[in-house]
């Protein structure tokens, strides 16, 4: 018995959490990975993108409340999402169109692009917080919990409770089916071949007679969706506020990096591996040890690698010992 | 004098916006804004030689920065006696076993072959090392952090003047610097920039949460100054017949005695404000202008040269028998030294030290903004560029107000969107910072003042 509620313990504070907070990491670095591997930069507007996109589906999720509009027991975000998404690429491919498309065109090294995406991630910040505010929004209704602790309790009798927010099972449950429609797309259809192929190499797809015009196009569509929705999800599940947004960004370089960038799969396994070592390696094991050992090998301190503080420094430590030791990613991204 | 023109043309024009904000604002807004101003400037010229002289992109600003502030603490905050004798001899035990450490790292890293087992082993020792060290600092920090929390709680630092602590800022940050040039350098450029990022935020969360060294986001107030105190000031004698004598004419109007003496105070207090301002201005100015002929000199002197043969062609320098590496290294220590020098400035300005106000935003990216926007490989433009965009930065939202207020005249104050705009002005300084680094890039990618090298 003891060792079903150690495995339940794991089950609530480390794997349900980390899978989650690791789907949206994943889907932001699917999106800093397609912008690396097929615009060629690194992209510092990333967090405030997404910001943006949530932003968007917030105000239209106000909208549908005012209207009374709403899903039962599920959240009105899950319906303003698609709405949040068509302004979300709206605006990407205006500022496409105004800043990136001349550097595009002046082949400007990458550094040059990065500094621009700074310029754009100042002014995307401003538009977002003179629209909505610094503040902490919080735009979740519907039904908060599917199993809450101490009913799982009541029915298991074990003493320790398993609890399942709704946004949990949103977040991974959407998260499969848009990588796996994303991966279809990207290795079954023309298109998207096509992307790859102008990743691989750029002269040859052109030569190729592949429109770059359409690709950058697509690519920006894509990013659009991902952002949009990898930023709703994490907004229902924790709360949206701007700066988190900006400070997110960092663990989603570090995802897409480790992942190895410019590719995809590697991306989206690479939000994960830095969700779980982030928990794994500041989670307090006092508990699960005393469930596990004999009563006489109890541990007395928390059993913690490190403290909860350095949640953040965990991830960047572990990317950089991947840019020093295998700087093309775990998954092999471009060699670079 | 001709070719200098155009330099001596924006330094003009900055100097009266500035006293502008003295005639019709404040002096006291003026002054802090010029300070700032000079300490973003230092700032700059650091990230300026590594990205203008040699190419290296350096995310990490904040990071240098507050180390430099750190060092202000460390050497200007009195000892906490009781601290060390509670913790202290845990904490120099633990210092011993990191150095042990490092010894015996370089040990096995000189001793054997690259090896799979070489590797290994050095991963073993130290995630053993970080074990034992936690186990034998914990009761340490516990017992130094139970030492009268509310006031002290950290070791406190060496008791010596703050004005030590710029030049053991600079170290603190070129030791940092050195650490993570030996890592990093090898990078391509955009890699190097979020690792940069990357690991400033690891630094930030290190002086955030070690409380027994740096009293972490409790921050540390009343830091010693390099300047009088205003309280001292305003009963000072020949202070008070200075002021008396810059406001004679203004003080000789007033005919009934007793206003007289109160308008007199009123001067006394505002002018000691001002006059520590003033002593700030100097001890910075005379800071940037140090830094100034120094990196001037090593522009046009062979080691310049060298190192702008570096920035444009790496290969063709490393042909002709220039260590990349090694200068690579040099000039980024030297860089986020200089950086690390502003972090403590800054500090000793305000006379505290808050971990928790340094952000990226602030702290990095904005003093990016500075150099792109002022000129790279410019020293010139980088202070330039410092002083411009540190003066946008503070005047952006009364000059947004004011925009608002000119272009909504017609609509009454209880309109929604109006109030709502007014509201969120203080956003609107990204919004300037953002447009201006996106024009400046598109239409004068090399900044207000270019670089210019001359062939003497």
């Amino acid at each position: 018995m003891d060792f079903v509620n150690a495995i339940i313990l794991l089950l609530n504070y480390i794997f349900i959490p980390a899978l989650t907070y690791g789907s949206q990491l994943a889907l932001g670095a699917i999106f800093v990975t397609l912008i690396y591997g097929i615009l060629r930069f690194a992209n510092f507007a990333t967090g405030d993108m997404m910001s943006f996109g949530t932003m968007a589906t917030i105000l239209f999720t106000w909208y549908f409340q005012s209207l009374g509009v709403s899903l039962g027991v599920l959240p009105t975000a899950l319906l303003a999402i698609p709405f949040g998404i068509i302004f979300m690429i709206l605006y990407m491919l205006l500022i496409d169109k105004f800043v990136f498309k001349y550097y595009r065109h002046q082949k400007s090294p990458p550094v040059q692009f990065a500094m621009v995406s700074i310029g754009v991630m100042f002014v995307t910040q401003a538009v977002v917080r003179i629209i909505i505010g610094p503040g902490d929004r919080r735009f979740f209704d519907g039904e908060k919990f599917i199993i809450k602790a101490r009913e799982f309790k009541e029915m298991t009798g074990l003493n320790e409770g398993l609890a399942l927010k709704s946004t949990q099972v949103i977040t991974i449950f959407v998260t499969i089916v848009l990588v796996s429609l994303l991966f279809w797309f990207l290795n079954r259809t023309k298109t998207g071949k096509s992307m790859k192929a102008y990743s691989d190499n750029e002269d040859l797809a052109l030569l190729s007679g592949i429109d770059p015009k359409k690709i950058v196009l697509v690519t920006w569509v894509i990013a659009g969706i991902l952002a949009t929705i990898g930023g709703a999800l994490y907004g229902l599940d924790k709360s949206f506020k701007p700066f988190t947004y900006f400070n997110n960004m960092l663990p989603i370089f570090a995802a897409a990096i480790v992942g190895g960038i410019g590719n995809p799969f590697g991306a989206f396994l690479g939000g994960y591996v830095i969700a779980f070592s982030e928990i794994l390696l500041t989670y307090a094991y006092k508990k699960f040890f005393m469930y596990v050992l004999p009563e006489s090998m109890e541990p007395n301190s928390l059993v913690q690698l490190l403290s909860t503080d350095y949640k953040f420094a965990v991830s960047f430590s572990i990317l950089v010992i991947v840019l020093i030791y295998r700087p093309s990613g775990i998954f092999k991204g471009k060699v670079l | 004098m001709r070719k200098n023109l155009n330099v001596i043309a924006a330094y003009s024009i900055m100097m009266v916006l500035i006293l502008m904000v003295g005639i019709f604002q404040s002096w006291n807004i003026a002054l802090s804004i010029f300070n700032l101003c000079l300490i973003s400037a230092v700032m700059t010229m650091g990230a300026n030689i590594q990205w203008g002289y040699a190419g290296l992109i350096n995310f990490g600003i904040m990071g240098y920065t507050a180390l430099g502030g750190l060092a202000a603490v460390l050497i200007s905050v009195d000892p906490v006696q009781e601290a060390w004798r509670a913790g202290g001899f845990d904490i120099l035990m633990s210092l011993w076993l990191i150095v042990v450490m490092v010894l015996v790292i370089r040990f096995i890293l000189k001793r054997f072959e690259k090896s799979k087992i070489r590797t290994y082993s050095i991963a073993a020792i130290i995630i053993s090392g970080i074990l034992l060290i936690r186990f034998s600092a914990e009761p340490g920090i516990e017992a130094i952090e139970a030492v009268d929390p509310a006031k002290t709680g950290f070791l406190g630092g060496f008791g010596l003047p703050i004005i030590f602590s710029w030049i053991v800022g600079a170290l603190f940050a070129g030791g940092l610097a050195f650490i993570v040039g030996k890592v990093a350098l090898g990078l391509r450029a955009d890699y190097l920039a979020i690792a940069t990022l990357l690991i400033s935020e690891i630094v930030i969360a290190i002086i955030k949460h070690e409380d027994w060294l740096t009293r972490g986001v409790k921050n540390v107030i009343g830091l010693k100054r390099p300047a009088p105190y205003e309280v001292d000031l305003q009963t000072t004698d020949w202070f008070i017949k200075l002021v008396e004598k810059f406001n004679s004419g203004k003080l000789s109007v007033i005919e009934n005695l007793a206003d007289r003496q109160a308008a007199l105070n009123q001067l006394v207090i505002e002018g000691s404000s001002v006059f520590v301002k003033l002593c700030y201005s100097g001890l910075f100015l005379v800071v940037v202008i140090i830094l100034l002929i120094l990196t001037q000199k090593a522009l046009y002197s062979p080691w310049g040269r060298m190192m702008r043969a570096i920035r444009d062609n790496e290969e063709a320098a490393n042909a002709m028998g220039k260590n990349v590496v090694k200068q690579h290294l040099l000039i980024f220590i030297l860089g986020s030294a200089i950086v690390g020098i502003a972090g403590a400035m800054l500090v000793t300005q305000d006379g505290l030290f808050t971990p928790g106000s340094y952000r990226p935003m602030r702290y990095t990216f904005l003093i990016w903004v500075m150099v792109i926007v002022g000129g790279s490989g410019n020293n010139f433009g980088a202070i330039l560029g410092g002083f411009v965009v540190w003066f946008l930065w503070i005047e952006a939202a009364p000059i947004s107000l004011f925009l608002i207020n000119f272009f909504t005249a017609g609509i009454p104050e209880t309109n929604a969107l109006k109030a709502h705009l007014i509201e969120s002005v203080p956003y609107f300084r990204f919004l300037l910072m953002g447009l201006g680094l996106l024009f400046i890039m598109r239409y004068r990618p090399k900044g207000i003042l270019p670089e210019k090298i001359e062939i003497k």
